[in-house]
């Protein structure tokens, strides 16, 4: 699918910021200064100071004589990126995917977002209406990239690039919207190429010569041709908790400490909202900076604090302190609702406790792995092979029933494994089989049950399954694979062992 | 010739011995039966022993299957509730389907495969500690004295009845299990007459018991019931059914 990029620059950001905490400044010319050089320089503008000609980089005493009137404040360098951040969380309503354009810009990657309201005009109508609302100015555009959609917001007009028209879009522009470098920019200005529609059609070889790579790989960003990387900001974790050691942890006893002083807070927590983990992790951030993490899963949901610090306790061993660690971070990276303690799986008495099984083949697929532990259910097939499915969920529940009228054997090979017979032909059971070597004498025989192939499944030819007892006793599960051919020898198996 | 009276006298210093080497004789109720007098008389106090761990010698892929059948069996009888059971071994060869003939829906069993008999050990263990287990299977090749010490004191704790299926060739050496049992196959029985094999009929060998006696019989399973040949009647034909 097509991706749909957009983009909004908040022109005066902390401005804006500062009108809506402070109702006095609404409509007023104030500015932003840094100290710079021995000089107080403009950093940021309001609105009203910029209408009348104030722009940044300026030096206060310059614009003080347009404007004598003008009020200064501080500038706070955190607050900006502060509060870029704040509005990129609020924006994850709008798509999953938010992305930071420092100093004061944010991308969202709006694929598939915006049917949601009914189409891209009404969607960024929405966003446009509430940030207003709100009192910020700004200007919004979407585009097939990430590239055209920032051009458009910083160089042009309010609007939505249709899909694949962002080329024409761009034709008027400055070369500045490609996020060019200074000294590129200067050069193109020497050569008199000022849009971007002057020099977009040169060759890149040519462009490359003269600009450098730079600049073809811009042209091929806001083109689409060439990929740009989306930073999505992560949504702040709901259940984490930290903790900050005084003297870095060396010592496995001190991580112990840490984990069940963690899990207590944690599970506190999660008590709370009635949920339980089943995903843990532990982040160990050490003194060189390095980062060293630990997961557990769990099979059921569970606050067992003892129960949890059991499992990361076998995966300490993987944790190495080296020169100490100094941060601990638990997260539940997966939370469930807590069940019902009287929720009983597969109608068990009421002695049987259910958490008490799921918390044993927890310890086990720590160890182990998920994939050591199974279940089989029942499936809907003739064929043996297919007659079962394997599970990993211990609370799963067959969905038919097991199938009782055949008989089948207790133990089956994995693969059917091939044996010498002599049987007579046309359908009746061998007399005689030789497998590993040893000549079995059947005594007793039933069948033959002919088992088809599912042809939707896979092909080849069917079974003809016999069950036999050989003459100590031993009973077997047979089978000749296809009819019999007057030129090719019947091929029989051995494929199980019934008690 | 013993009077009656030397007679009781010994029997109640026998009940005492057992007590003491940890055989409580529990009120009837909570024990577990298996209703099977047959096996049962063979184990002391005429009770199958629940909450010790049995050691089954099988070492053919037919001995296999029988064994894992009876123990189902067992397992069946003794759990009149619908339980959870754990099976741990190197690599599943049963096959479920053909389990529930024995009387335990196969969707019960937990399967556990584990690569190192180290770790086999250990699962083992972990699961004989669960007591919200109904039985722990686990096919071992070989287990020392001690591995089976240790086996057995979890399950003095737990009360949870252990199955060790020993798979192992060669000379079998002494462990701390409450039976040793072999179960092989014998010819199956035919009780109508009608062509074709019959019903599964196992040799039953308990090679050893701990203050019991040991034994040799032929046991059948059919009708979700065990048999003994002795007591077999002939009945008409009746398909193949599931246990109860």
């Amino acid at each position: 699918m097509n991706k749909r990029y957009v983009s909004i620059w908040f022109p005066h950001l902390v401005t804006d910021q500062m009108a809506i905490r402070q109702k006095e400044l609404d409509g007023q010319a104030y500015a932003l200064v840094a100290h710079e050089r021995n000089k107080q320089i403009i950093i940021g503008v309001s609105y009203q100071a910029k209408k009348l000609g104030l722009k940044p980089n300026m030096p206060l005493a310059d614009a003080r004589i347009i404007l004598p009137s003008l009020q200064a404040f501080k500038y706070q360098p955190l607050r900006q990126q502060k509060l870029l951040t704040m509005l990129a969380e609020w924006f994850i309503r709008y798509s999953p995917n938010i992305a930071l354009a420092p100093p004061d810009g944010l991308s969202l990657e709006v694929s598939g977002c915006t049917h949601l309201w009914k189409g891209e005009k009404p969607y960024l109508q929405e966003i446009s209406s509430r940030l207003k609302k709100a009192g910020y100015h700004f200007k919004i555009a979407m585009a097939d990239t990430l590239g055209a959609a920032w051009a458009i917001t910083h160089h042009g007009e309010n609007q939505i690039i249709k899909s694949g028209e962002q080329l024409q879009a761009l034709f008027p522009l400055p070369a500045k919207a490609l996020r060019l470098e200074e000294n590129t920019l200067q050069r193109l200005a020497k050569l008199g190429f000022h849009t971007i529609d002057s020099f977009i059609h040169i060759a890149p070889s040519t462009l490359r010569r003269r600009f450098g790579e730079e600049i073809n790989l811009r042209i091929g960003q806001v083109l689409g041709e060439q990929p740009e990387a989306f930073e999505a900001i992560s949504e702040p974790h709901p259940y984490q908790e930290r903790l900050h050691c005084l003297e870095p942890i060396q010592t496995a006893k001190g991580i112990e400490i840490a984990i069940q002083t963690l899990l207590e807070n944690l599970c506190i927590l999660l008590q709370k909202d009635d949920v339980g983990f089943r995903n843990a992790t532990l982040k160990c951030y050490r003194l060189d900076g390095k980062l060293q993490q630990i997961s557990i899963g769990t099979n059921q949901a569970s606050i067992h604090i003892k129960h949890l610090f059991k499992l990361f306790e076998l995966k300490i061993k993987q944790i190495e302190p080296d020169l100490g660690i100094e941060l601990f971070i638990m997260e539940a990276t997966k939370v469930e609702t807590l069940p019902k303690q009287q929720e009983a799986l597969w109608q068990i008495q009421a002695q049987s406790n259910l958490s008490e099984v799921s918390e044993l083949l927890d310890r086990i697929s720590i160890k182990a792995g998920k994939n050591a532990i199974r279940r089989y259910l029942p499936q809907e097939h003739h064929w043996p092979e297919h007659s079962i499915k394997a599970v990993t969920d211990p609370q799963q529940l067959p969905e038919t029933e097991w199938q009782a009228h055949k008989l089948r054997p207790t133990v089956l090979l994995n693969q059917p494994e091939p044996i010498q017979v002599s049987a007579p032909i046309p359908d009746y059971p061998p007399m005689n089989f030789t497998y590993k070597g040893q000549l079995h004498r059947i005594t007793k025989a039933d069948g033959p049950e002919r088992i088809e192939r599912e042809w939707w499944l896979n092909e080849g030819k069917h079974r003809d399954y016999y069950y036999v007892e050989d003459e100590k006793g031993q009973r077997y599960w047979l089978f000749r694979l296809g009819h019999y051919h007057s030129k090719i020898a019947a091929q029989w198996f051995i494929h199980g062992f019934f008690a | 010739m013993q009077s009656p009276f030397h007679q009781t006298v010994i029997e109640r210093l026998q009940r005492q011995i057992l007590d003491l080497e940890g055989y409580k004789t529990k009120p009837s109720k909570q024990q577990k039966k298996l209703g099977f007098a047959h096996i049962e008389k063979h184990f002391p106090n005429q009770v199958f022993p629940t909450g010790t761990i049995h050691e089954f010698v099988s070492t053919q892929p037919e001995h296999t299957a029988c064994t894992s059948a009876f123990i189902m069996a067992l397992l069946a009888k003794l759990n009149t509730h619908q339980g959870i059971y754990v099976w741990i071994g190197k690599q599943r060869q049963l096959f479920p389907p053909g389990l529930n003939y024995f009387g335990i829906p196969a969707h019960q069993i937990i399967f556990i495969n584990l690569v190192k008999p180290k770790d086999i050990l250990w699962a083992t263990e972990e699961a004989l500690k669960c007591q919200s287990l109904s039985g722990v299977i686990s096919e071992l090749e070989a287990i020392t004295f001690a591995q089976s010490q240790r086996l057995q004191l979890t399950v003095e704790k737990s009360k949870v009845t252990g199955f060790i299926l020993r798979t192992q060739t060669g000379p079998i050496h002494a462990t701390a299990c409450a039976a040793r049992w072999q179960i092989s196959p014998t010819a199956s029985l035919n009780l109508t007459q009608l062509p074709g094999v019959g019903f599964a009929n196992w040799q039953v060998e308990l090679l050893k018991v701990r203050n019991g006696s040991t034994a040799s019989f032929n046991i059948s399973w059919h009708n979700g019931q065990f048999h003994t040949i002795e007591n077999l009647v002939p009945q008409p034909f009746l398909p193949h059914a599931i246990g109860s």
